[in-house]
């Protein structure tokens, strides 16, 4: 064929450089964030394990104290300022739990029945205008809330319970469950709410009453997208700086008393990096709490993940 | 007049401003099938949920008329909706298990009741499946998750669960579209079977079904009862000429 | 001979009372829960408001804290916040907006798109203090210091600052925008890229000409809820460059010849209206004097966040209304 059809023509190799030109630049932007998020975990851990020879890391989790009678005693203590230096993170991480695992219960209890509301027993218009309010609350700075508890959540809270330490990690998790509340009731009425009508419509027309169907049919079959809400929220009750900076007391104490004054990790981190010289071993220290935060709320997020990819699989309809 | 199950008189449906139905008033014999035909959007599906009131967990539903089972007024005031829908079954058109073991399946409108016993649920589950003719097929496989069932067991294990309260009215809505021809064709002989015991109304978009498994046959247009008749009459000599066009497939 | 089947005989009037009743119970605890939820969350709200609001007026927005925080207002943290805010999306907006083009329109769903799927949902898990920690360590620490040793510049980025802060947040919201940016994305129909393709245009075309536009309204709601998350952030900046007081605006002038034009510096350190109510309510000489102060910026820092979320959630809104009426017709 001698005669250039139309068909055979093709577009110019300028304009198809220019397009594969425009590809790589969205994929070099895409990949911003799996550099960002590789770099602030190599970071971390350099600095976490930057630390001085004589530095053995297992006095991140205690040291050995020699006793009068020349026995070892293993110590758990947050001593950073003082000369003979202690960074065992333990009571810090028991600081950390003390105070998300009650944030957790309350906001579970209370949360995921406000998620069974929205979905199930709220009508739509109610629900219109609910669902963007218990978004907002997400969306209410933590300082605030950290603040509240402070200025105001801990007078009455000491009327009321009594406690020795004005802050404690009760009223921390107390302040927690604001945001974390949120983020169950949300996650729960998602998952009730993709669970097919047809499934609902078979519990009825067996007989079912609205509880009953509530009950029996779309809770258990939501339950692991309910889960995954749980973990979610606990994972960002474990890693919330401000309310637990404000409200737990900050006393890095060994204690199993939801009522004492308690030291979180985050808190820490908050606290102390902004007096700490840049290469002591404090500060590698710190890097050591952010890399355990890091990873802590890494596999909460990534077991929360994996329990509602299951529960797709589950209510393929 | 004693063999009338169903009655409705000038039955009008309404979603919001829609009118799904229109004066209804038709006449359904016990323990036989009806069938009931008729374009999409016809009004099948919503007459065959007025009749167990699932219409009423739809948004904006309203109705005028009469609906009577056995001369009780359905729509009374006095009657409790959940205990209605004990006593009137309901099949989907795509199977609806839930997402457990066959066995809670079966159970759960029997546990509903509050039956508890063992022995009794195990009575109720392998009666119902026996009537479903699926017996056989599942006994060993009661503890599996009912959704790895093949397509056509799902559904005749969804007719089970239907009769696992005992209904007395069997209401099927286009039971068998989603499924190969194999699997129809059971359904179908199953639905022969179980007029002994039930009255049964089925929703079909396909006509040689009906003629074959139907003692009856209603064709609704518009929300319209257009003719209510034997099947065989109305397969061979309607007397409508818009029942006649669409069974002859010149429209719908 | 089989039993007689007749609902005259069976009881379908009455549900037993104990099922009646438990449904009652259930169905009513779980609204009163509901009630009790919402109620405690509006008392903190209007506690705050009820606290705060006698102090808020126009020299509260503008005019620099004196006499030991006790009096004036809050002004240099408002400009601080909104200075940063901007950085920020001079930074996150736009790789956060080509990175989700990337990934919704031109990744197949091979490995690098599952990598970076990935690394985006656990950019947004990773908690904020750790941004915080990176973001001193890394930019201030080791770019910044490094910058000014190479350059020769002194102590000019090597210290916390604006620019460090607006990066930190700008890593901390980019996930917001990303996950917005796609869900717009997304929801511009198949078939109006089919239409345009079938024009002839390339990809780029058709992203530049179709898809973008479509989808604009959706993209700014992420960007809304990204400077509303930025700026409700204290963590990450606490240790970035914020001040709890600054004689003057972090402005510079560059000058002219004939007249200055002021700029924001970003090498200065800043006020942060966050950062303000930590401080104050932690760190004052007299706390209860500052109180009104206290509760009056966290007054306007919820108002701030609030009124972003509510235009976010109207701009989305409007968004899906558009693209209903792009796919009805």
């Amino acid at each position: 064929m001698d005669t250039q059809s139309p068909y055979a023509k093709k577009i110019s190799k300028r304009f198809r450089a220019k397009e594969k030109l425009i590809k790589y630049f969205f994929f070099l932007n895409g990949f911003v964030t799996v550099l960002l998020i590789l770099l602030i975990f190599l970071f971390l851990l350099k600095e976490s394990f930057a630390g001085y020879t004589d530095f053995n890391l297992s006095e991140y989790f205690f040291t050995e104290k020699t006793l009068a009678d020349g026995s070892t005693e293993k110590i758990f203590e947050w001593f950073p300022t003082s000369e003979d230096q202690r960074l065992s993170i333990v009571p810090l991480i028991l600081g950390t739990l003390l105070t998300a695992i009650p944030a957790t219960i309350i906001s579970t209890m209370l949360g995921v029945f406000v998620g069974i509301y929205l979905s199930e027993i709220a009508g739509s218009r109610l629900r219109e205008i609910l669902k963007p309010i218990i978004e907002l609350f997400a969306g209410i700075p933590t300082v605030v809330l950290g603040f509240f508890m402070l200025v105001v959540g801990a007078t009455y809270f000491q009327d009321v319970f009594f406690t020795t330490s004005r802050l404690n990690a009760i009223l921390a998790a107390v302040g927690l469950s604001f945001i974390i509340i949120p983020i169950i009731a949300t996650l729960t009425e998602e998952a009730l709410r993709s669970i097919p009508l047809e499934l609902r419509m078979a519990s009825y027309s067996l007989g079912a009453t609205k509880w009953q169907t509530i009950s029996r049919v779309i809770i258990p079959t939501a339950v692991s997208g309910i889960s995954a809400g749980i973990i979610l929220g606990f994972g960002r009750a474990v890693g919330e700086t401000m309310i637990v900076l404000m409200a737990s007391g900050n006393a890095a104490e060994l204690t199993l008393d939801v009522f004492r004054s308690v030291r979180t990790m985050t808190a820490t981190i908050a606290a102390e990096l902004g007096e700490v010289s840049a290469g002591s071993q404090h500060y590698f220290a710190l890097f050591f709490i952010g890399t355990v935060l890091f990873i802590g709320t890494f596999l909460l997020n990534l077991i929360a993940e994996l329990i509602i990819n299951k529960m797709r699989k589950k209510i393929r309809f | 007049m004693k063999d009338v199950k169903i009655y409705t008189e000038n039955l009008s449906v309404f979603f919001d401003y829609i009118q799904a139905l229109n004066n209804v008033s038709i006449q359904i014999k016990a323990n036989r099938v009806t069938s009931i035909i008729g374009p999409s959007g016809c009004g099948k599906t919503s007459f065959l949920r007025t009749l167990n009131r699932m219409n009423d967990l739809m948004h904006g539903f309203k109705m005028k008329g009469e609906v009577k089972i056995d001369g009780v007024d359905i729509y009374d005031d006095n009657i409790d909706v959940v205990n209605l829908r004990k006593l009137v079954g309901m099949v989907f058109q795509k199977s609806n298990l839930f997402p457990k073991s066959v066995y809670e399946n079966l159970i759960f409108a029997p546990k509903l009741n509050n039956i508890k016993d063992k022995n009794k649920l195990d009575e109720i589950v392998e009666r119902s499946c026996t009537q479903a003719s699926i017996w056989d097929e599942i006994k060993d496989r009661l503890n599996d998750n009912a959704l790895n069932l093949s397509a056509g067991q799902q559904q005749r294990l969804c007719i089970a669960r239907a009769l696992s309260v005992n209904p007395d009215v069997l209401l099927m809505d286009e039971p068998a579209s989603a499924l190969d021809p194999i699997s129809t064709s059971r359904i179908e002989e199953l639905i022969f079977e179980l007029k002994k015991d039930y009255t049964i109304l089925v929703v079909t978009h396909n006509m040689q079904q009906a003629a074959r498994i139907s003692d009856f046959t209603a064709f609704f247009y518009l929300g319209q009862l257009v003719e209510f008749e034997k099947t065989t009459k109305i397969f061979t000599n309607p007397s409508n000429k818009q029942t006649e066009d669409y069974i002859t497939g010149r429209f719908g | 001979m089989p039993e007689e089947k007749n609902i005259k005989n069976k009881e379908i009037r009455k549900l037993p009372a104990s099922t009646k009743y438990y449904e009652y119970f259930a169905i009513g605890l779980v609204q009163v829960i509901t009630a009790f939820v919402f109620l405690i969350l509006f008392l903190v709200l209007g506690k705050i408001f009820y606290e705060g609001a006698g102090i808020i007026d126009y020299q509260f927005l503008t005019e620099a804290p004196r006499n030991n925080m006790t009096e004036g207002g809050i002004g240099p943290a408002i400009f601080g916040t909104v200075s940063v805010m901007f950085l920020m999306i001079i930074f996150a907006v736009p790789i956060g907006v080509f990175s989700a083009v990337y990934i919704n329109e031109y990744a197949e769903d091979n490995l690098a798109q599952r990598v970076i799927r990935a690394s985006v949902n656990n950019l947004a898990g990773v908690p904020s203090i750790v941004f915080g920690l990176f973001g001193l360590g890394f930019f201030v620490l080791f770019i910044g210091k490094n910058f000014d040793e190479v350059m020769g510049t002194g102590l000019l980025l090597g210290q916390p600052a604006m620019l460090w802060a607006s990066a930190t947040l700008a890593v901390l919201v980019l996930p917001t925008i990303i996950i917005s940016t796609i869900e717009a994305l997304n929801a511009v129909p198949h078939s109006q890229r089919a239409a345009a393709y079938g024009l002839g245009a390339t990809k780029w075309q058709t992203i530049k000409g179709v898809v973008l536009p479509q989808s604009r309204s959706g993209i700014l709601t992420g960007i809304i809820l990204a400077v509303s998350r930025g700026a409700g952030e204290t963590a990450p900046v606490l240790f970035l460059g914020c001040a709890f007081f600054l004689p003057q605006l972090p402005v510079a002038y560059l000058d002219l010849g004939l007249f200055a034009v002021p700029f924001i510096n970003p090498a200065e350190q800043f006020m942060y209206l966050s950062y303000h109510i930590f401080i104050l309510a932690t760190q004052s000489s007299n706390p209860t004097l500052t109180m009104p102060v206290q509760f009056g910026t966290a007054a306007v820092l919820i108002t701030l966040t609030v009124l972003l979320n509510i235009t976010a959630v109207i701009f989305r809104f409007k968004f899906r209304r558009t693209l209903q009426v792009v796919r009805e017709n």
